[in-house]
């Protein structure tokens, strides 16, 4: 078996509800196996609180397998901490070393409101798609699948777009809380394809007014979205959601 | 007391669906939307439900406990979605779709639903291209489809590793749709803890809403119930954490069956646990098994050389790996179905020739790199090869990967009819929380294909049948109804019950309990023997959970350890359901292998004679033993048949 075991102190952010004042709780874990998950270190320390008489730290997670999205936190000044091209539940304690400190808090954004200790309410993103993230289609009486020659550059590239868990790192990466790159990944997706060009203009112009409508920034090109964003959502989205956006207002 | 039922409509197995269309009951554009529906879960049956409901007009709410309807664990499905298209060109056809998912499921589906699915499954992809989804494409433009466990064509479509991704998000998108135009209301953090029956009907559930620990009632003229398996109960699975059997649960204490609890699928390529702490398996995709070679050492001085760290896997000349799928199943090979090759690998470990702590087999790329070349390779599997990689730091591009069967996906599930309704009139239940359409085992892409058939193009046509005749059921008004009353007062008794408790072990380590008793013995291989140690040993975990769980926090405020509880409680019960009807199938079946009944070679040997049906069990209370009722199978247009995939 390989792997070592990690002594390490964490320091938690601890908030009992969206109006309580929060602060750093510090804790220590030992005896941390270098090969289990991150996450597996935070079910470690529950456990250790519960069996204390405490009150667990809440976060959100689900697939742990990187690709539902659920969860989120920010570890040492990184969201999804400090491996690449991974969500926190894909990181693992590898990546620490012995006698480390490590600071866990949740995303901070004015478009994403803490609920309890690390989780956050991203259900600001829901309702950008839904203003219209989609292609207009009800269910039955559709044309054959083949019906439309796709070239595979093109759905290779909408596939890329599509990538995109709504994981929200790049609102909490980005100095200005922009929600440019989430919003640019659908509008790109569906804009590459033929079936989603019928109504690019108007959702491109109908997702970015929801988005400002919500509180989230402005984009100016840090592009720390992208070097956070755990499926290397690329910027290059961004600057085709400006264009389709441009294009849709001057045929206004 | 409900019997069953199935309602299969006359006629020829082809003509069958054509017909229920042809004569269903409708409901009338206006009338429409004074019906309500209530779906709970928003995975690839509940969101493609949702969303169909609300474009006919219907009003309904969805339920969900992430915190996005996006979240669903449909998205963790990797590999593809089988449909009939014949695209190919290789000679598929609906019949052959159709056989092969009966003779999959080793003779344990119902004829009539496996072959509406084959016959919807083409609309399925029609669907989803309109949406945007962004299936791999050939470069003449046309859809590409490869080939996947258990079938001689290739009839899946996938988009790279990440199908169930994209197809959810399609659904996504057209229940988001709905949300805009509010003909659904999404209640995202929302939990289902009981279903309200009212004379014999389903009017309607009870919810936590799991930020504020608020009990709501919502009322429906129907209740779909699209919460996925139970594949948790083992504690340790390929399954979302939050993954649970909770809403199915409480429908069968309130009078729905439970059909088949015992078939559940052990998926042959997983990464190996590695310590007590695992909170999860991650599965790493069937299609892996089109390219891969799966070998194990041929001598046992070399497996325990590697166990102790001692020599590598490349050392192995292809002389020294017994490449064991192959040697069993020629004609299948790498290929043969899930339950095959899972027994077949725990085989070859049991026999002493794992290889990390003794319970892994490798599965390698280096035959297709030298074939291909690594850049093929990486296109067709580069993102799993890189989830590989990042859990346990070995690049598959250069050494094989270690893999072992884990938990994946149950068959069995809640009892519905062919209009997926259940013993309850009113009560539907889709996707895989429903036991219908793969029998003792599932093939690889066709849970895709069966949860956007039960929601997009099934639940849309036998929904509206059933509500043709509530249309003069008035609203029922849950701030008025004694009944709703009752329901939520049981529900707010029963957490405070359990955050009485204030005992000592956490709710963790009783379910870590519960799974190891259910892989040890209601896993891969059964005995009456083990079976019947794990129905005492699971009544004494329950009692004792009921006596020292520890649940900090309170009820009225956000509460994991609570909502855990509740999830808990539940597994609990349903374990000792599954090892009964394990326990009762004295026959081996697709992932249901009981050890006293194997053929000399080590195959599932069926009891056709004793076993050709359905078991459904009915609660009838907590300490009193369920009751056992049969749905005969009849096998008209497939011929029984030991499975033989040499």
């Amino acid at each position: 078996m390989k792997g070592k075991t990690l002594n390490l102190k964490l320091k938690v952010w601890r908030q009992k509800s969206a109006t309580a004042q929060g602060k750093f709780e510090t804790y220590e874990v030992s005896n941390i196996s270098t090969e289990g998950s991150f996450l597996e270190m935070m079910d470690i320390l529950n456990e250790q609180i519960i069996s204390n008489g405490g009150d667990p730290v809440a976060f959100d997670h689900d697939c742990r397998e990187g690709i539902c999205g659920m969860c989120s936190l920010y570890i040492n000044g990184h969201a999804h901490g400090p491996d690449e091209d991974i969500t926190t539940c894909q990181l693992h304690m590898r990546k620490f070393t012995d006698g480390d400190t490590i600071t866990i808090e949740p995303w901070r954004s004015a478009g994403f409101p803490v609920v309890k200790d690390l989780i956050v309410d991203r259900s600001a993103f829901d309702k950008i798609l839904q203003a219209g993230g989609f292609v207009s289609v009800n269910t039955g009486g559709i044309p054959d699948g083949n019906a439309i020659p796709i070239p595979k550059e093109d759905a290779d590239e909408a596939m890329d777009s599509a990538s995109c868990i709504g994981c929200g790192a790049c609102v909490a990466s980005c100095k200005n809380g922009s929600a440019m790159l989430f919003v640019s990944a659908k509008v790109s997706q569906l804009a590459l394809l033929p079936q989603g060009r019928v109504e690019a203009a108007r959702r491109a112009k109908s997702m970015v007014a929801k988005m400002d409508e919500l509180g989230f920034g402005n984009c100016t090109n840090t592009g720390a979205c992208e070097v956070e964003c755990p499926k290397n959502i690329s910027i290059t989205n961004i600057a085709r959601l400006n264009r389709e956006f441009l294009s849709a207002k001057l045929k206004d | 007391m409900a019997t069953l039922d199935s309602k299969i409509p006359a006629g020829d197995i082809a003509q069958k669906w054509e017909n229920y269309k042809a004569h269903q009951k409708l409901v009338n554009p206006a009338n429409k939307r004074k019906l309500d529906v209530i779906v709970v879960g928003s995975g690839l049956a509940g969101g493609a439900a949702a969303a169909s409901l609300g474009e006919l007009g219907f009003n309904v709410k969805c339920f969900c406990y992430q915190d996005s309807p996006r979240r669903a664990h449909s998205i963790a499905a990797q590999g593809g979605i089988n449909a009939a298209k014949n695209y190919p060109n290789d000679g598929d056809s609906v019949h052959r779709l159709f056989y092969d998912t009966v003779k999959g499921g080793d003779y344990r589906a119902r004829e009539a639903n496996v072959h509406r699915l084959a016959e919807v499954s083409n609309s399925i992809i029609d669907q989803c291209v309109a949406q945007g989804v962004p299936f791999a494409r050939e470069y003449g433009g046309l859809l590409d489809n490869r080939s996947f466990g258990g079938a001689q064509v290739s009839r899946t479509f996938y988009a790279k590793g990440q199908t169930g991704q994209q197809l959810l998000l399609g659904a996504y998108g057209a229940l988001n749709r709905q949300i805009a135009k509010g003909t659904v209301k999404m209640f995202n953090r929302n939990e289902m803890m009981d279903v309200v029956v009212i004379d014999g009907k389903a009017r309607g559930i009870i919810t936590r809403n799991l930020v504020t620990g608020e009990i709501e009632s919502h009322f429906g003229h129907a209740v779909i119930i699209a919460t996925g398996g139970y594949g948790n109960v083992y504690f340790l699975s390929t399954n979302a954490m939050g993954s649970n059997v909770s809403a199915a649960w409480k429908t069968y204490k309130k009078g729905a069956f439970f059909g088949n609890p015992c078939y559940v699928q052990i998926h042959p390529t997983c990464i190996p646990v590695h310590g007590e702490f695992q909170s999860k398996l991650t599965l790493m995709s069937e299609s892996l098994r089109n390219d891969g070679r799966v070998w194990a050492p041929k001598k046992k001085e070399d497996a325990e050389a590697i166990r102790a760290g001692k020599k590598r896997p490349e050392d192995l000349s292809d002389d020294d790996r017994d490449f064991y799928l192959e040697r069993r199943y020629p004609a299948f090979g790498n290929l043969v179905p899930r339950d095959v090759a899972s027994r077949a690998a725990k085989e070859r470990c049991d026999a002493g020739y794992g290889v990390e702590a003794g319970e892994a087999v490798y599965l390698d790329f280096k035959y297709a790199i030298q074939r291909l070349g690594k850049d093929v390779v990486e296109a067709r599997y580069g993102n799993l090869f890189q989830m590989y990689e990042k859990i346990t730091d070995d690049n598959p591009y250069q050494t094989p990967m270690k893999i072992y069967p884990a938990i994946h996906y149950t068959m069995g599930g809640i009892w519905v009819d062919y209009d997926l309704q259940t013993t309850i009139p009113g009560l539907f239940a889709a996707g895989e929380a429903n036991f219908s359409d793969h029998g003792a085992n599932r093939l690889g892409a066709s849970a895709l294909m069966q949860g956007l058939a039960d929601g997009y193009f099934v639940l849309p046509y036998t929904v509206q049948n059933y509500l043709a005749d509530e249309l003069h059921t008035p609203r029922i008004d849950p701030a008025k109804s004694a009944d709703f009353k009752k329901a939520a007062d049981e529900v707010k008794g029963n957490i405070n019950k359990l955050l009485s408790i204030k005992g000592k072990q956490s709710v963790d380590s009783f379910h870590k309990r519960l799974g190891k008793i259910m892989w040890d013995k209601v896993g891969m291989g059964r005995t009456k023997e083990g079976l019947t140690e794990a129905i005492s040993e699971i009544q004494k975990l329950r009692v004792e959970f009921w006596k020292d769980v520890r649940i900090p926090g309170d009820a009225n405020e956000m509460n994991v350890e609570l909502e855990k509880a509740n999830r808990v409680a539940d597994f609990i019960e349903l374990g000792e359901l599954m090892a009964r009807d394990a326990l009762h199938r004295e026959e081996s079946c697709g992932g249901h292998f009981r050890e006293e009944f194997q053929t000399e070679e080590g195959e599932a040997k069926r009891q056709d004679d004793k076993f050709l049906y359905v078991g459904a069990w009915e609660f009838k209370g907590i300490d009193q033993e369920p009751v056992l009722h049969k749905e005969a199978l009849e096998f008209v247009y497939c011929e029984l048949k030991q499975r033989n995939y040499k």
